[in-house]
This record gives structure tokens, sequence and C-alpha cells, in this order.
């Protein structure tokens, strides 16, 4: 199936609701754009942008009804297809039972390139060495309905990371809008894409059409706010444990987690385990951990990392170098969710450009 | 995710605070394990833990030695025979022992490093005439807290292994070398070039046992080493166990100190 043109997504929400899906979009709520369940296409943050700097998010008014015109929401993918909390075990007596865990049909509606890239980790990290039954099916009941990166924020270098901003692989549908006449140029990514897609009213995708919403990816591209050389990383930088800028930049670190949380690719979890009133029955949890705990490298009662400045080094060198040699690529998507929401405003292409 | 309930067969105390459990699967046979294997161990409602094997039982059970630290080990060694705990595994890489046929062997163990070498000395043990001189030093706290004291007596003398322990703090009727392990090299006689180490114990001597074998000629290849970390998950999704480009869970815990040896140089890696 071709591209095809649409002038609004009411259409598009309608024919994923009923086809089963759950939509999750964009939406304006406690003052940032936050991934919810929606109904109606009126939900959407139209007019609705954003500033974002190292340790810094706003949203702004934009002079026009874009509905795309804000860069990465705090909120990525990882909430659905890692969820923050999963119960995976329950003991009763002398027997421990598998809880299945859900795994919901969501239509993900408005994630960006930097945000399939994310996913496309993922993969490698829950389906490779030992694949992840409940993750799989998790993502395989996702329909990942992306948009093409229109503004990128201050703080994005998915150009850098070779992630964005234009999606190519790994949607159902990839959406361009574009503005004056306001209408959406929408790409199947394959046959689920394409059912969804015929169900809604649309008309042939013209060469003006096609032209327009490349423009979009190309002045997108051009306007990155942040840019790194990550030519030779995985070499020089587990090279680097030595350099100075690590205790700089220690220094600064709160080791307050919230890199790692927001992060779409950070995977580390832990596990919980609670009893009920009565003790008997048991439940295992796991839950999003990050690296910049103490206790999370605990050994005999101490920890391996215990310094800001080692945890701050473990995670930079795993995210751009060390995850190369587990999952044979970058584990960062150059999203720049991180830098904007460190509160002390660390940028890790700051970082690295300095350790280099 | 999910451990398979195990069945206590026998508990015995080693030391104070060191019990060693056979387990057996409630349903079904013992899955089969190689030295140096570890197996995820839960306490249930309390928590899971990484323990190496220290032994197979007679219907193939899996030994543990376990030393209460914390919550999740202290519950483990309060199981009574009989007790059910939660099991998953056999995880992890393991020492190649047939692969040192031919060899002079060194095990070097530090603390509770000697549990999981002991499957390494019981197979060495069985098929004795396959490998040159086998020397086994081991380093203890005080003679208090030596594990398996009666079995290393044996290996001495109905298998002929070279037995040394040291202690680093001796009591009054402690005959015996007082010091690091590293000591006990000079005790024992091994050709460097013929000869393959297996080491287990604190990160800090097993650098050491294996910095002082290099010196001395055995290839870094031919010391292997058990690494020890946090872990949570045993199968490389929780991120807890790596060092460096590693993961130990699935690369360890068993490697050679050629690949770990930078790895290991790196302080807080």
């Amino acid at each position: 199936m071709d591209a095809v043109v649409t002038p609004s997504l009411a259409p598009l929400i309608t024919a994923l609701r009923a086809a089963g899906y759950t939509v999750v979009g964009p939406t304006v709520k406690d003052g940032a754009v936050r991934m919810a369940e929606i109904e109606s296409a009126a939900e959407l943050p139209a007019g609705v942008g954003d500033a974002q700097e190292p340790g810094a998010y706003r949203l702004t008014e934009r002079d026009d009804e874009m509905i795309f015109g804000y860069a990465a929401s705090p909120d990525s993918a990882k909430r659905w297809t890692q969820p923050p909390r999963l119960t995976l075990v329950r003991a009763r007596g002398e027997e421990f039972e598998e809880v299945e865990p859900e795994a919901p049909r969501v239509a993900l509606l408005g994630l960006r390139a930097c945000d399939l890239a994310a996913i496309a980790v993922q993969d490698r990290v829950f389906l490779g060495r030992h694949p992840d039954g409940a993750y799989r099916r998790r993502r395989e009941a996702l329909f990942l309905a992306a948009v093409n990166c229109a503004v990128p924020g201050g703080t994005c270098f998915c150009a850098s990371m070779g992630t964005g901003p234009k999606a190519t692989a790994g949607y159902d549908l990839a959406i361009t809008e574009l503005a004056s006449p306001h209408r959406f140029l929408i790409e199947p990514g394959g046959d689920r894409g394409a059912a969804v897609l015929a169900a809604v009213p649309h008309g042939p995708a013209t060469d003006c059409d096609h032209a327009a919403a490349l423009e979009v990816s190309r002045t997108a591209a051009a306007h990155m706010g942040r840019s790194v050389d990550v030519s030779g990383v995985q070499q020089w930088l587990p090279a680097a444990h030595d350099h100075p800028r690590w205790a700089d930049v220690a220094s600064r670190c709160l080791s307050c987690t919230n890199c790692t949380m927001i992060c779409p690719t950070c995977f580390c979890t832990t596990m919980e385990d609670i009893t009920d009133l009565s003790g008997d029955v048991a439940e295992r949890s796991e839950r999003w951990d990050s690296c910049f705990t103490l206790d999370f490298t605990e050994l005999g009662g101490a920890p391996v990392r215990g310094t800001a400045l080692a945890r701050y080094r473990q995670w930079l060198t795993h995210k751009f170098a060390t995850w190369y040699d587990q999952f044979g690529v970058s584990g960062c998507v150059g999203c720049g969710r991180c830098v904007t929401w460190c509160p002390t405003g660390i940028d890790v292409t700051e970082e690295l450009t300095c350790i280099r | 995710m999910t451990p398979a309930p195990y069945r206590v067969r026998s508990r015995r105390p080693d030391r104070a605070d060191t019990v060693t459990l056979a387990l057996e699967p409630l349903r079904g046979p013992s899955p089969a394990f190689l030295p140096g294997q570890f197996d995820m161990l839960y306490a249930r409602g309390i928590g899971e833990i990484p323990i190496s094997m220290s032994g197979r039982g007679r219907t193939g059970a899996h030994v543990h030695t376990i030393r209460a630290v914390g919550a999740v080990s202290d519950a483990l060694c309060r199981a009574r025979p009989g007790d059910v705990v939660g099991l998953r595994g056999p995880f992890g890489t393991s020492w190649d022992v047939p692969a040192a046929a031919g060899r002079d062997v060194v095990v070097a163990a530090g603390g509770l490093g000697l549990a999981p070498l002991r499957t390494v000395v019981r197979e060495l043990a069985a098929h004795r005439r396959r490998y040159g001189r086998i020397s086994v030093i081991a380093g203890t706290r005080t003679p208090m807290t030596l594990l398996y004291p009666r079995e290393l007596t044996r290996w001495r003398l109905a298998h002929d292994i070279d037995v040394h322990v040291t202690v680093d703090h001796p009591d009054q009727d402690w005959p015996g070398p007082v010091g690091p392990v590293t000591r006990l090299i000079d005790r024992i006689v091994f050709e460097p070039r013929r000869t393959t180490a297996f080491v287990c114990g604190p990160e800090a001597m097993m650098c050491a046992v294996a910095d002082d074998l290099v010196r001395r000629g055995v290839p870094p290849a031919r010391v292997v080493l058990s690494l020890e970390r946090n872990m949570k998950c045993a199968v490389g999704r929780c991120g807890h166990c790596q060092l460096g480009p590693l993961l130990l869970c699935l690369d360890g815990p068993v490697l050679d100190y050629r690949r770990v040896a930078g790895l290991l140089s790196v302080r807080e890696l």
C-alpha cells in the first residue's frame, strides 16, 4: 500500500479503536506532554510546543494548530514494552506459580524515530540470548504509529546517533504532519498498518505531499539542539576510565536516577518480594532499577561502585560503549531526555566531548 | 523466571554461620550442572540470591554451601530437611576441568571460594591419573572458619593431592601458615607452563593469586577465576552483574584471567 494523505487523525483513532486497540497518544498533563489513553483527536496537543534545554522543560504555545509540534515527551514506549512494575511469581505453600503478565493491545500514537530505535534496542536486550516470552507478547500486541519529527528539541541529537529524525523501520504507520494546508501523510510499514489505514478515508499522496514530507525531515535534521561525535566511542570511552572529567561530572551528579528512569533503553530491574498479612502468599515483582543507586552492586554488604564517579562512569560507558559488546548496538538513541530531565543539567553530549 | 520447588534433602552445618544444603526437585530429575555454575535460590517471600554448587548429591541433588550474610542467605541457612525452597538454574559458565588433563593443577581458594571449587577437586580426584601434580591451597579467616576440614584431609591422604591451608587469624593451637593465600604458592610444586589454575575467593585475593601465578609463568588463559557480582535475574536482563563489557551471569562467573585482568584492575568498575 502506498502512502496516503488525510486531513485529520480522527478517523485513524476510530479505526485503531475499532481494531481493538487502546489508543495511547500525546496529551497535555502535569505541565508536560504525557502519553495517555485518548478517545478522540480533540485530546491531542494542538498548538502546543515545548522548550527543552539541559535541566529545563516547559510547554510553549505555538501560533498554529500543529499537533506534533513538540519534541520528545518524558514518556517513551518503555512504559508499555517494559512496564515499571510486573508481578512475575506467586508462591503459595510449596508451589510457585508463574504470573502471566498482561499483554494489552495498545496503539502508541506519536512515537518518534528515536523511540522506534529504542524499541529496536530493547528487542535486542529482551529477545537476545535469553528471550523473554512476556516481553515478546507485549511487543507483538503493540501497534506503533510513529510521527516523523518536525521540531527537534534543544537537547535532541538523534542525527548524531543515526537514529532519526525520520522513521525508517520498525513502525506500523509513519505519519508526517504537514502545514498549509494542515494534513497528514501516512505510510504503512507492513500489512498490519495497511489494514488499519484501509479503514481510514484518505486520498493518494501527491509528489508535492512527498516533497513536503521530505522537507520536514530535512529541516528537522538541520535543527538538532545538540550534536556529538561518537566515532570510535566503543574503543576510547572504556579506555578513558582515569579521565579527570569523571570527577568533575560526579561533583554535579546527584545520583537521583532521573536519567535512567527517563531513558527509553535503560532496562535495569530489581526484584521485590512481599507477603500478604497471613504470610501464606508471597509475590515476586520486577521493577525498574537504576545503576545510580548505592545498593545496585551490593556485594557482601558493601557496594562495588560506592562513589558517584564510578556510577556515572558505569552509566555513560555502558550506554555508549559496552552496550555494543553486550547487544551489538549503541544504548543511546539521541532522544535527549536524560539531558532535559537531569536536575543539574548534565549533558551527555558535552561530557563525551570533554572526555574524548 | 519462576523458581521450581526443591526440597531440602539434607542439611549439614559447616561452621557457626555456614551450612551445606542438598536440594532435590519436588518433581522430576535434578538438572545436570558443571563445576562453577550457579543456581538462583529463592527463600519464599524474602528474596533470591545466586549460589554456586558445592557438590552433587548421589541422586543428582544440587548441593550448596551457604554463609548467612543477609536476609535471604540467613533464611536459606535456617531451612530444615523437608523444607521447600525455590531454585532456578543452573546458570553461567563452568570450569573446564577435563581440559586440564595432562597438566599440573593449582586450585586456590579464599574463604567461601572453596565451596564452588570443591566440585573441581572432586572431579580431579575422580580421574586422578589424568592429571599431573594437583595442589589445593586455601585461605580462611580463622581455623574455626575452615570449610570441609575432613574432606581436605581425605584429598591429601586418599588422592595424592597436595593440600595447604593458611589462616588470617591463628589461635594458639594452629600449627600451620598464617597470611594470605599467595604465601602458599611457594610451598607447592608445579611446572608453570604446564599448569592450569582454578581460583575462587574475594576479588583482591583472586587478583593477587592470578598475578603471582602469571609472574611465575602460568599462561593467563590458564588461570581461571570465578567472579562474583550482585545478580537478580541470571539471564542477562537486570543489569546488576555488569563488569565492563561483561554480563557475569551469562559471560561468567567463570572467566580466564587473560579476559578479565584489565577489567579487575579498574577500581569500582
